[in-house]
């Protein structure tokens, strides 16, 4: 028995094919960008969520007339807005805010869209043909000027309501593409076989075709999270994010839309610009890293 | 084609009428109504509900609905509040502006995005292409507002080549030779913003489907033929690699539409986007819905347009 056993163990041992993680670790290992980036995520999430537990927000977005407009100097580490407000206080606080509707977004759409598609996709025939045709409806809808208007009848809005209406037009990507996947899943022998056995649709598709997705969920929804911090700036940008007593990083780049402080006062605005920059192309290596990850044919060792 | 053309039709009707009744159903929830464009707000509350009950604005939704629809396939959207002209006039006025914009926009994109996705696949992994893709890279992730503000700052503002605002010279009259250039010149710099941020996924597209027609068998047998490399690249590759690309033009227009609205914000020019933001602002409604309604349109017949395109160049699409 026991020379059995552990025959067993060093035969496992040899055929063992690195995890999944295992592959992602290595392949992000070996894309020094993709690790260079990925390090630099976490510490502006530490730097950021640290620092503005320290900070008053209300000190922040008073304002102070008597130091309206003022270059970078000590005092004010980035200068200061046309409400005498700290800039480098407010890019803190509004990278917050754009991380946390990103993520807050992603996720709601992330999971309301795999579900979505899961039932689409594993169900097949009518079931599926009803759900995307509500989808398509959905998808033709002109997204931007929607939200728009919506955020502007909804009387008073916090981070949530805001999210909501984003998610609310933003799921079709993901359900559409979980869809496709579960459409091919549910033909493999094992969901064949568990179906056989008598185990539920339900018990299916959440604890055996969900997990064989996850790879390609992990992809999509990193790469949906800088998109949606693009569209949250973008909307604040526009004057339909937060109020400017929440501010985002749109909120900071929105006022050179003031000719003179585009011309004149940098300081507004480029430091925000550049970091919803920085912050979209970082996001997207990881998530590009982790594409190949999960993609064998592409992956770089 | 026919057969899918037309199913593909009556799939739409229903998306038609239904973003009417969600148009309309966000009409009914922003404050105001048709009433409050037309009189003083300063007049009698009795004299108001008269004009209410007179007008209709009392019977139920269906039956406000239906006129409503009807009232648009007239061509009647109502009254702008602000601007005192009926929205239909005001529209059009609008439309003209950015349907330039846009066209100019489209032209710039294929311009760029066609030599550039050609020499990235044809000469793939030489520095060339490395150059490309590290542009397609950066602007696929570059928001399209910080890279206008960017391109609007350098060129419009510190290096004074182009006008930073408004869509013409004032003083010019229309029709002459100077007032079409001034009209260019003015649309340019927004137009090339755009295209250079919109392009970037038609290259990247473009560079990967060449590289994959490159490996196929006929284009092996075409070599072995004795085909110039001019003529395999022209006549052989090419043809298969920019049908796709038709088929993207659909797509390309709702995508323009979303990106108007930023451009036009950006370089204050007065085209639909603008008057979108303004009138949200202005809080002139009825101005608001007709515009969401048409720009709602607009990117179901862009799609619509895509989809045929697409079973014209890919049959396979056609036979479900």
């Amino acid at each position: 028995m026991e020379t059995n056993k552990i025959d067993l163990g060093k035969g496992s041992e040899i055929v063992k094919s690195p995890s999944g993680w295992k592959i992602v670790g290595r392949e992000i290992m070996r894309d020094k960008v993709a690790l260079f980036s990925l390090i630099f995520l976490i510490a502006i999430m530490i730097i950021v969520y640290g620092t503005s537990l320290l900070l008053d927000v209300r000190e922040i977005v008073k304002v102070d007339l008597f130091s309206i407009h003022q270059p970078p100097s000590e005092e004010f580490l980035l200068g200061t807005d046309y409400g005498g407000r700290d800039v480098f206080g407010q890019l803190i606080i509004g990278t917050r805010n754009s991380l946390s509707i990103g993520i807050l977004v992603t996720l709601m759409t992330g999971a309301i869209g795999i579900i979505y598609g899961l039932v689409a996709g594993y169900f097949g025939g009518t079931v599926d043909n009803i759900m995307m045709r509500i989808l398509d409806f959905f998808q033709v809808l002109p997204f931007l000027m929607i939200v728009i208007v919506f955020v502007a009848i909804v009387p008073k809005y916090s981070i949530l309501t805001f999210s909501l209406i984003m998610t609310a037009f933003l799921w079709m990507g993901i359900a559409r593409l979980i869809r496709s996947k579960a459409l091919q899943e549910k033909e493999l022998d094992y969901v064949q076989a568990s179906k056989t056995l008598g185990t539920s649709n339900f018990k299916i598709m959440f604890t055996q075709v969900l997990p064989n997705l996850s790879s390609l969920i992990i992809v999509t929804m990193t790469l949906n999270l800088a998109a949606n911090i693009g569209l949250e700036s973008g909307l604040s940008f526009l004057g339909f994010g937060f109020p400017e007593s929440t501010p985002s990083l749109g909120t900071l780049v929105s006022y050179a839309r003031n000719p003179q402080t585009l011309e004149f006062r940098w300081w507004v605005w480029v430091p925000a610009s550049v970091l919803i920059l920085v912050l979209m192309l970082s996001i997207n290596n990881v998530g590009q890293a982790l594409k190949r990850a999960t993609d064998a044919r592409q992956r770089r060792g | 084609m026919w057969k899918f053309s037309i199913r593909r039709i009556m799939i739409m009707i229903p998306q038609v009428i239904l973003l009417s009744i969600i148009v309309f159903m966000l009409a009914k929830m922003m404050p105001g109504d048709a009433l409050t464009g037309l009189i003083d707000p300063n007049v009698d509350p009795n004299t108001i509900a008269e004009k209410r009950e007179e007008l209709g604005l009392n019977d139920p939704w269906y039956e406000q609905y239906t006129r409503w629809v009807a009232g648009v396939f007239t061509g009647d959207l109502g009254q702008s509040f602000h601007f005192k002209m009926p929205v239909s006039e005001l529209v059009w006025q609008r439309i003209v502006n950015s349907f330039w914009l846009s066209l100019l926009t489209l032209v710039l994109t294929y311009l760029i995005a066609i030599p550039l996705g050609i020499t990235s696949g044809r000469y793939n992994d030489s520095w060339a292409d490395r150059l490309i893709t590290g542009y397609t890279y950066i602007g696929f992730a570059a928001p399209l507002f910080i890279f206008a503000l960017v391109m609007l700052w350098i060129f419009g503002f510190h290096l004074g080549w182009f006008p930073t605002g408004g869509s013409v010279k004032p003083g010019l009259t229309p029709g002459t030779f100077e007032y079409v250039m001034s009209k260019l010149y003015h649309m340019l710099l927004p137009a090339l913003s755009m295209a250079l941020i919109t392009t970037v996924s038609t290259v990247q597209y473009l560079r990967s489907e060449i590289i994959d027609t490159k490996q196929k068998d006929f284009i092996l047998t075409a070599r072995a033929k004795g085909a110039s490399e001019s003529r395999v690249y022209n006549r052989h590759i090419l043809r298969n690699s920019l049908l796709p690309i038709a088929a993207f033009f659909g797509y390309e227009i709702t995508g323009l539409i979303g990106g108007s609205i930023f451009i036009e914000n950006i370089f204050g020019y007065p085209g639909m986007g603008q008057l979108f933001l303004n009138s949200i602002l202005l809080r002139d409604y009825s101005v608001v819905t007709s515009l969401v309604l048409l720009f709602g349109i607009l990117t179901i017949l862009g799609t619509l347009l895509s989809d045929i395109i697409l079973s014209l160049v890919d049959p396979r699409i056609r036979i479900k």
